[in-house]
């Protein structure tokens, strides 16, 4: 499959010539193929933030070339809004970005600046709301008057809303309460299963990637450490504790399982798959 | 464009410049202010731009961090450039077109008046470089003291001084985000007219407002939390004290002042 | 044991708001927590956790019902500034509680208010950037700094007034699991080496692992109240008040759904992968 974003070799140096030079991203190979649901994840620092600033163009590479639909973003720098419509970046604490009188009008915002007909900005705010489970209600009011969920998921919206090819969340789910977070991600799985766009999850959390993602891409220090599905990423989970990423609890159990002898599957990551495998290995003990 | 913004910034150190009392500091920086003023010859300019030189390499700041306080204010250093260069009597360089127009006096005013500027702003922003705010404002609130015997707010101005201080960096830093996050949005700085521009602002001051706010309540809550009471009965981490070197630097300024007028004086 | 801190029928309301009718934040409250104990409280957004954590040093005075700081009303303002130096509080975002340029100031800002003699405030901001693991970057510019860094420069800005309590009101929910390692590591040792009472209040479960005691919120009241190992065994109990309990648990308990009898109070890893063996085979680790 051709991939819908290609990261060719991508290096961001921040504050060049100064003694706080560094590089964010170095020398970075990766691809997003089109309609998947894909999750980064990483410490702070190891580059993950300095990435998907790249993918919309609002960060221009020092080295390297970041290719939609095969195209280099900045082979035109005039259009480079036009990309930014294209790969929908929502910032993390996104809700501290909205500013308008009313929910309606903050939502349309993105679409606004795309130049679309009344019409359409309208079907596409009702749309976007209905997506993040605001009610028709809720978009005449102030978005101050929400509470900080309600918040978050206007300026999810407000991306939404401009249809975008590729939707990139930095962190959606930081800061928020259990239920406050499976609601979240539970829509946007609901969003991708019905658009089919491609969704870039960007998460802290190994076990929020592992439920979510197909794919899963860690990065470290700048460059891809490793890349590919839940399971063969946690079939190296002693690799990830070295770098100190947390593994799921789950996969951490079965770990601690296999090391007492049991023959365990070290990659699994859900309670169930774990419970089957128990059971299965019972059974199977059982039967012998 | 908003990293070019320096005003504020603190870089630690330990060296003679970064040891001084604030108070000698001030002083020094009043006292350099007055010998730029008073020279009125290449020749003083030239002292005066020994001693910063000295001040700058005894206090290892960065040349560059030094330079880039000067780009915000490039327009006006221009306009005063233009404005000597065209606006002043006396003999024109040479008789071709433009030339015409400038003046030898002129150009001595221009490049005496921009190496003014240059050498004020450098000099004022080496003491902020090299003091943390909080000494800063220790040292005016030192040396505003007696004004309280007027029932100035001398405490409290100094403490909203170091608040807005420690907070510039993180405003800027928050500045910076939502201008990304409008941006992402579609949102457009840098084309249309002036009144389009200033419109487009809006996506962005609204945020900040409401996060500035939201910021000074929980600080203040904070505070009251960490026992502040107003500045009464309060005492120092680092209290204020001269040593030697403040007053050899202090005099080693007013040397420079009595030296400039006296260069004055004598025509030099 | 001493108690710490003790509520009597606490109750509060916001004011209302226009058309609208105040409905209680904290609902009749009653509790003490003891002296030297970890006490981690668990709740969704809304449950009254925060507002309950903020009545603990005076920042919020009861609408009705009384809270006693060592035996010390909170309502009583001569006793304000003791109170607030016995309990000190840590906030959510790291950059709203951090008032000085440098990092060592800050640290001086609690005893400087205080009054403290400049030897002293010397002294304690020293052992206090220590007591966090942060005296290397006490001359630090702090917004450089990491959100976990920022976190424990303000909790070491807390200690600061030597209190005997410490109040952390979200204070992990921002910080990226590295930073939430460092700032829960730096509190247990507070509690664990100087005796100093810290009630957590937090959504993340699993910071309630170590904890001697574990209060669950809900709409103001305390809905569960015991060790972390009593309430974590009631799954359905936390999932209906929108908490979850640690995978661990779920594990054991979906299993004993399927007809194993496993104990549910095994929560950390190594735990519950014993509990398992003695099941399953495999060895056990004692």
């Amino acid at each position: 499959m051709e991939p819908i974003i290609r990261v060719n070799n991508l290096t961001h140096t921040y504050s060049v010539g100064t003694p706080f030079e560094r590089s964010a991203v170095d020398g970075l190979c990766m691809d997003v193929l089109p309609g998947e649901f894909l999750g980064i994840i990483g410490h702070t620092g190891s580059g993950k933030s300095t990435l998907i600033q790249h993918l919309n163009g609002l960060l221009k590479p020092t080295a390297g070339q970041i290719l939609l639909d095969g195209r280099d973003i900045w082979e035109n720098p005039k259009e480079i809004r036009k990309v930014r419509f294209q790969v929908g970046l929502v910032f993390q604490y996104p809700e501290y970005q909205l500013f308008e009188e009313t929910v309606y009008k903050d939502i349309a915002f993105g679409p606004g600046n795309m130049g679309l007909s009344r019409e359409e900005i309208d079907r596409r705010v009702r749309q976007a709301a209905a997506f993040v489970g605001l009610s028709e209600d809720m978009l005449e009011k102030s978005p101050f008057e929400l509470s900080g969920g309600q918040k978050r998921r206007v300026a999810i919206a407000g991306v939404i809303a401009m249809e975008p090819k590729v939707l990139i969340l930095d962190e959606p789910t930081a800061g928020l309460d259990p239920a406050g977070r499976e609601k979240i991600l539970s829509q946007l799985r609901a969003y991708h299963r019905e658009k089919g766009t491609t969704i870039l999850l960007v998460s802290h959390s190994m076990e929020e990637i592992a439920q979510n993602a197909d794919r899963i891409v860690v990065l470290k220090g700048g460059k891809c450490l490793m890349s590919g599905t839940p399971r063969e990423v946690f079939a190296r989970a002693e690799e990830l504790e070295e770098v100190g990423l947390d593994i799921p609890q789950v996969t951490k159990v079965a770990l601690a399982l296999r090391r007492r002898g049991l023959d365990i599957d070290g990659a699994v990551y859900t309670v169930e798959e774990l419970k089957n495998a128990l059971l299965r290995l019972k059974g199977g003990a059982s039967h012998a | 464009m908003l990293k070019d913004i320096t005003l504020g910034q603190f870089f630690p150190g330990n060296t003679l410049v970064h040891r001084l009392d604030p108070r000698t500091k001030l002083a020094c920086v009043a006292l350099y202010i007055v010998a730029l003023f008073t020279a009125k010859s290449f020749l003083a300019y030239g002292v005066i731009a020994v001693v910063l030189l000295l001040s700058i390499r005894t206090s290892r700041v960065g040349w560059k961090a030094l330079t880039r306080g000067l780009k915000p204010i490039l327009i006006i250093l221009v306009f005063t450039a233009a404005m000597n260069l065209f606006f002043n009597e006396g003999t024109p360089i040479a008789d071709v077109w433009l030339l015409r127009r400038i003046t030898w006096e002129g150009l001595e005013r221009a490049v005496m008046m921009v190496l003014r500027i240059v050498m004020l702003i450098m000099g004022t922003f080496l003491v902020t470089y090299t003091t943390s705010p909080i000494r800063l404002t220790d040292g005016l609130e030192a040396l505003l003291n007696p004004l309280k015997k007027l029932h100035l707010p001398v405490h409290e101005l100094a403490m909203m001084m170091s608040i807005a201080l420690r907070f510039i960096p993180t405003l800027i830093e928050e500045t910076d985000k939502i201008m990304s996050a409008q941006k992402a949005r579609g949102a457009d700085f840098e084309s249309g007219g002036i009144f389009q521009r200033a419109r487009a602002l809006v996506p962005i001051l609204v945020p900040l407002f409401i996060s500035a706010f939201r910021r000074a309540d929980e600080l203040a809550t904070a505070m009251e939390c960490r026992c502040y009471h107003g500045g009464e009965g309060r005492t120092k981490l680092h209290v204020l004290r001269y040593e030697k070197r403040d007053y050899a630097v202090m005099a080693g300024f007013a040397l420079l002042v009595v030296a400039m007028i006296v260069m004055r004086r004598l025509g030099l | 044991m001493a108690t710490m801190l003790e509520t009597n029928n606490l109750t509060f309301y916001y004011p209302a708001e226009e058309g609208r009718e105040a409905t209680a934040a904290v609902k009749d409250v009653t509790l003490q927590i003891e002296k030297g104990s970890f006490v981690v409280v668990l709740g969704h957004n809304g449950s009254g956790k925060s507002t309950l954590a903020k009545h603990m040093n005076a920042v919020v005075l009861p609408s009705s019902g009384k809270v006693y700081v060592e035996g010390m009303d909170t309502c009583d303002e001569q006793l304000l500034l003791e109170i607030r130096r016995r309990v000190g509080m840590v906030f959510q975002n790291p950059d709203n509680q951090i008032v000085a340029n440098v990092v060592e100031e800050d640290v001086a800002f609690a005893p400087e208010n205080l009054g403290v003699d400049t030897d002293e405030i010397r002294r304690r901001v020293d052992a206090a950037l220590e007591a966090v693991g942060m005296s290397e970057f006490a001359r630090h510019a702090p917004h450089l700094l990491s959100g976990g860094q920022k976190q424990r420069i303000a909790i070491a800005g807390v200690i600061a007034m030597e209190p005997d309590c410490i109040v952390l009101d979200e204070a992990t929910a921002m910080l990226d699991p590295a930073g939430r390692r460092e700032v829960l590591s730096a509190v247990k040792r507070l509690n664990r080496e100087r005796g100093i009472t810290v009630v957590l209040i937090t959504h993340h479960m699993n910071e309630a692992e170590d904890a001697d005691r574990l209060l669950v919120m809900d709409h103001g009241q305390v809905a569960m109240d015991g060790t972390p190992r009593q309430v974590f065994a009631r799954i359905a109990e936390l999932k209906a008040l929108g908490l979850t309990s640690p995978h661990t648990v779920e594990l054991l308990s979906a299993l004993n759904e399927s007809g194993e009898l496993l104990p549910l109070d095994a929560i950390t890893v190594e735990e519950c992968a014993d509990a398992i063996c003695r099941a399953f085979g495999g060895t056990v680790k004692e």
